[in-house]
């Protein structure tokens, strides 16, 4: 690392501090000023839940499936606000910015640029809860959503499994966006890791009903803590020792930040990908 | 009526973006991971029952094999060239296209391919292999479900088109095309006759993922009327019909880059 190479480990809280409430109230503006796309991005949101809620309410017609049609309705309403809350869509980008270019004026600036990626993430969120609140009540009211489980204690339990996730997948994917860094073209692995969500995060069904082995596998790879267990948490399912488990899963590090972050140091490669672009800026 | 030729230039674009077999190799990587994608939610739901609304295993996995082969022909002819067009419309360079002497819509709609879609379209083959209805029957109920694709097909196009001109007015429309590709992957996936009726009338004559998919699939799984094959047919006209006239009266909105 070169000496001009300006030290990104250690921002000044107050220089931070400063930074975010900035480029917050800056991408806040951005997404209330493009409001009809996030409009449309929600809309695409709503749209799986909706699907599977039809899907495993035909199933559970007439026969035990271990959850009636209206236990699917509330679970699948869930996942979407939990969904939306935890989507980060920084994988599909940083391809496109790398290849046009847009990365160099972020990286040019004397702050992380994941600091920058959270404002504009926890913005989009914020202007999107808009219109996906609306369309969780429309939904369970529409198909009839059985929230007996639910109770004011499992709401406040909700509130911190919620933020575990939203930073657990944050980390874990803005990591594996750093792959555009070596590959040129991400796609294909992005559409993998989306299926683990859909598969071990239970964002298609809930784990109860899928295979022995995925619900087996879930325990051990970050998918389930970040949408699985707040779901359920959220539905009052999860309750005691099994909270604090889940808790502790979801910030522990070999599920999250450790494991990609030092996997791409054990190979020997630049230890930040921030690194690496400056070395190309520089070369 | 253009002549076949002065199209074909056009499909030189298909070299534009990459070397060929590279892009192919990661084709057949998308076509694996998006099948074993939906196995896996087939294989999930068949655990749990042996009829989804009346669609058996089999069924659902002629369904959607047809439904790779619907986001093939979509993805290596009509998003390339729609994603084009939405961006011609933004830079001005739309006015060059205006001046070839081939009717503006085809351009728009053909000028840009990505070959790796086959893969998609290709890869469905393997559905075939896994269903139990695989070979049931040839000659006409193959010629039904051809016929019934295209006519999908033509409404899907339609469809696009419609939504694509509405950049004449919006210009920055990039999303749009997205939330097709969502409804499109989401609900298409799954036969429409099990959406309560609001949803399937939305399905069916808003976004009409219904022609696309799950009518061809019946013509294939012999649960076809004759119905929904008039129907099929009489739609397709008129959509096509619909969106010319709309393509018209939109494209009367467009000033240019140098007006």
């Amino acid at each position: 690392m070169s000496s001009s190479t300006p030290d990104f480990s250690k921002p000044s809280p107050r220089a931070l501090l400063q930074f975010y409430r900035g480029q917050f109230a800056a991408a806040l503006g951005f997404n209330l000023a493009y409001r009809g796309m996030v409009a449309l991005w929600v809309l695409g949101s709503v749209m799986q839940p909706l699907v599977l809620i039809v899907v495993w309410q035909t199933v559970s017609e007439g026969r035990d499936t271990g959850m009636t049609a209206g236990q699917y309705a509330a679970y699948f309403m869930v996942s979407m606000v939990v969904s939306h809350m935890t989507f980060i869509w920084h994988m599909w980008e940083f391809e496109w910015r790398i290849r046009s270019g847009y990365f160099s004026p972020l990286l040019l600036r004397p702050v992380h640029p994941i600091h920058h990626d959270i404002c504009e993430n926890l913005s989009y969120k914020f202007v999107g809860l808009v219109g996906i609140i609306p369309a969780a009540v429309l939904m369970a009211l529409i198909f009839g959503a059985d929230f007996s489980g639910a109770s004011w204690r499992s709401l406040i339990a909700f509130a911190p499994a919620l933020l575990l996730a939203m930073a657990l997948r944050f980390v874990i994917e803005w990591c594996l966006a750093l792959a555009a860094f070596w590959m040129t073209k991400v796609a294909s692995l992005n559409q993998l890791f989306d299926a683990f969500f859909l598969f071990l995060g239970g964002q298609f069904a809930p784990l109860g009903v899928m295979p022995e082995w995925i619900q087996t596998l879930s325990f051990a790879l970050p998918f389930r803590w970040s949408i699985y267990f707040p779901i359920q948490v959220a539905l009052g399912n999860i309750t005691g020792a099994d909270l604090w488990i889940g808790y502790g899963m979801q910030p522990s590090d070999r599920s999250g930040r450790g494991r990609v972050a030092t996997d791409v140091e054990a190979r020997g490669l630049p230890t930040t990908a921030v690194e690496r672009s400056h070395a190309c800026l520089h070369r | 009526m253009p002549s076949p030729l002065k199209i074909a230039p056009t499909f030189a674009s298909a070299y534009r973006t990459g070397p060929i077999p590279r892009r192919f190799f990661l084709g057949v990587v998308n076509a694996a991971v998006q099948f074993a994608t939906q196995m896996l939610a087939i294989t999930i739901v068949f655990n749990q029952t042996e009829s989804l609304g009346g669609w058996s295993r089999e069924d659902l996995i002629v369904l959607v094999g047809v439904h790779a082969i619907v986001s093939g022909i979509l993805g290596m002819i009509f998003s390339p060239s729609i994603s084009s067009f939405l961006e011609s419309i933004r830079l001005g360079t739309f006015d060059f296209l205006l001046t070839k002497p081939v009717d503006a819509q085809l351009l728009a709609s053909v000028q840009s391919v990505a070959p790796q879609s086959t893969v998609d379209g290709g890869g469905s083959g393997h559905y075939w292999l896994w269903s139990g209805t695989a070979g049931a029957g040839f000659g006409l109920v193959v010629l039904m479900f051809i016929l019934l694709l295209l006519a999908g097909l033509c409404m899907v196009y339609s469809f696009m088109l419609v939504l694509a001109s509405m950049a004449f007015w919006f210009v920055k429309l990039d999303n749009i095309m997205n939330i097709f590709n969502v409804m499109f992957g989401n609900a298409g996936t799954w036969p429409i006759t099990i959406f309560p009726a609001w949803l399937r009338g939305m399905l069916t004559f808003i976004i009409p993922i219904a022609f696309a998919v799950t009518i061809p699939a019946q013509a294939l799984t012999g649960a076809l009327t004759v119905g929904n094959v008039a129907l099929t047919f009489a739609l397709a006209a008129v959509f096509l019909t619909a969106s010319r006239f709309f393509w018209r009266f939109a494209i009367r909105q467009y000033t240019g880059a140098s007006a």
